[in-house]
């Protein structure tokens, strides 16, 4: 288990920036918001983070049950299959997709 | 959520009865009423952000960490899906550097929201300072969506401070949640993963975004064959670079196109903003342009708490 003194640090880290991210732009608003790179990137960024977000999650689930990998993509296209159904329910989409794959790992 | 929370953006516009508070076009004129409406506000958040902390209570005590983490977690920063990605990287020691710039390229979004969150409207050094401190994607998308008539600085702290203890509240009940089981289960950190995948999803608006998916699969796949063990954080590099070289690219290309006059701005303002406001003029000019893209960037990332 990590020391506590570790867990300190990360959360100092964790407060300083995430601060720094939302409060420094206040202050230097009117440079930001005339820029144009700054504007296209708020556009461009969300969708690739998240994607990114999306592919080293499942990378990671499946890193911790190899033998899942299946049940893993079955889960993401249950996940996503319901979301555009379902008319966008996040909650409803997570949970579902959650569920099938942890039924799945631990059934089989 | 995600879709109560995409209905913000046509609230520019046309007001939606879910945040409207209380009535259309009446503004709650009491310091009471503000806060009242302001707890109102907060409750279609909540329903995302609540579920989430349960998550991350349970998942922190799977991954065999102590369960102070949990609040302490989310005091230190409220910021529900870097937290939960945090749970993985803790757990496993990753060094404080790698720790750092994840925090730092995951949570840049939050940048562009000063551009339209109505920090004016509180006037205290104290609150305005905690209200900065609790600029979530929801508190910036319920914020921002208000009709300026509607808005006041108890609103919006009422509504910040609630978000939050949906938030520690979630967390601790997550605790309790976890302590009660028998034994782990196996395969519930696939929430962060369904979770992720829905946002991608909500996020994918038009054919505009089909350059950053690609470029951000193309920087994801690089990552996972060179890095595999910092992956996230080498896509993310990988990614913004590519961004940086694709405005530079249009750049170039508008200004070579420059010779011709008024075309450079309106390029901009075409590829931003095309497509996804339904509303049409609201006030014009740079503002509004701002206004668009951070409102699209809190849209897309909707149940980070």
């Amino acid at each position: 288990m990590p020391s506590t003194a570790y867990l300190a640090a990360v959360l100092a880290i964790v407060f300083a920036i995430t601060f720094a991210l939302r409060a420094v732009p206040f202050a230097v608003l009117r440079t930001l918001r005339t820029s144009a790179i700054v504007q296209r990137l708020a556009v461009w960024m969300p969708v690739g983070i998240l994607g990114i977000l999306a592919v080293t999650a499942l990378h990671g689930a499946v890193a911790a049950e190899p033998h899942a990998t299946l049940y893993a993509l079955l889960a993401v296209a249950v996940t996503a299959g319901v979301h555009l159904a379902s008319g966008r329910r996040t909650i409803l989409s997570v949970g579902i997709g959650t569920a099938v794959y942890v039924v799945l790992v631990n059934a089989f | 959520m995600a879709r109560i929370l995409r209905d913000h953006r046509r609230v520019q516009t046309d007001i939606s009865p879910q945040i409207a508070a209380p009535a259309p076009g009446r503004a709650p004129v009491t310091r009471r009423q503000q806060i009242a409406a302001g707890v109102r506000d907060s409750f279609s958040a909540g329903l995302g952000i609540f579920p989430l902390g349960i998550a991350l209570g349970l998942l922190v005590l799977q991954a065999g960490l102590p369960a102070w983490l949990v609040p302490a977690l989310s005091l230190s920063a409220f910021a529900g899906s870097l937290e939960l990605l945090l749970v993985g990287m803790v757990a496993g020691t990753t060094p404080l550097a790698a720790i750092a710039l994840t925090v730092l390229v995951v949570n840049f979004r939050h940048v562009f929201y000063a551009f339209s969150f109505p920090l004016h409207l509180v006037r205290n050094r104290l609150a305005k300072a905690y209200s900065v401190y609790a600029m979530i994607d929801e508190a910036y998308a319920v914020s921002a969506s208000l009709p300026e008539a509607e808005r006041s600085g108890p609103r919006l702290l009422a509504m910040q401070l609630a978000s939050q203890s949906y938030w520690v509240g979630g967390g601790l009940v997550g605790i309790a949640i976890g302590w009660a089981l028998p034994a782990p289960i196996k395969g519930l950190e696939f929430a962060l993963c369904a979770l992720f995948t829905v946002l991608t999803l909500d996020a994918f608006r038009s054919r505009d975004d089909i350059p950053s998916v690609v470029l951000a699969g193309a920087s994801v796949t690089l990552a996972l064959v060179l890095t595999p063990s910092v992956a996230l954080f080498t896509a993310l590099l990988l990614f913004v670079a590519l961004l940086l070289a694709r405005h530079a690219i249009i750049a170039r290309r508008t200004t070579r196109r420059a010779a011709r006059p008024t075309t450079g701005g309106s390029t901009t303002g075409g590829s931003t903003t095309g497509g996804s406001t339904t509303g049409g003029p609201t006030t014009g000019g740079g503002l509004t342009a701002g206004r668009d893209s951070a409102a699209r960037c809190a849209v897309r990332e909707t149940a980070d708490a």
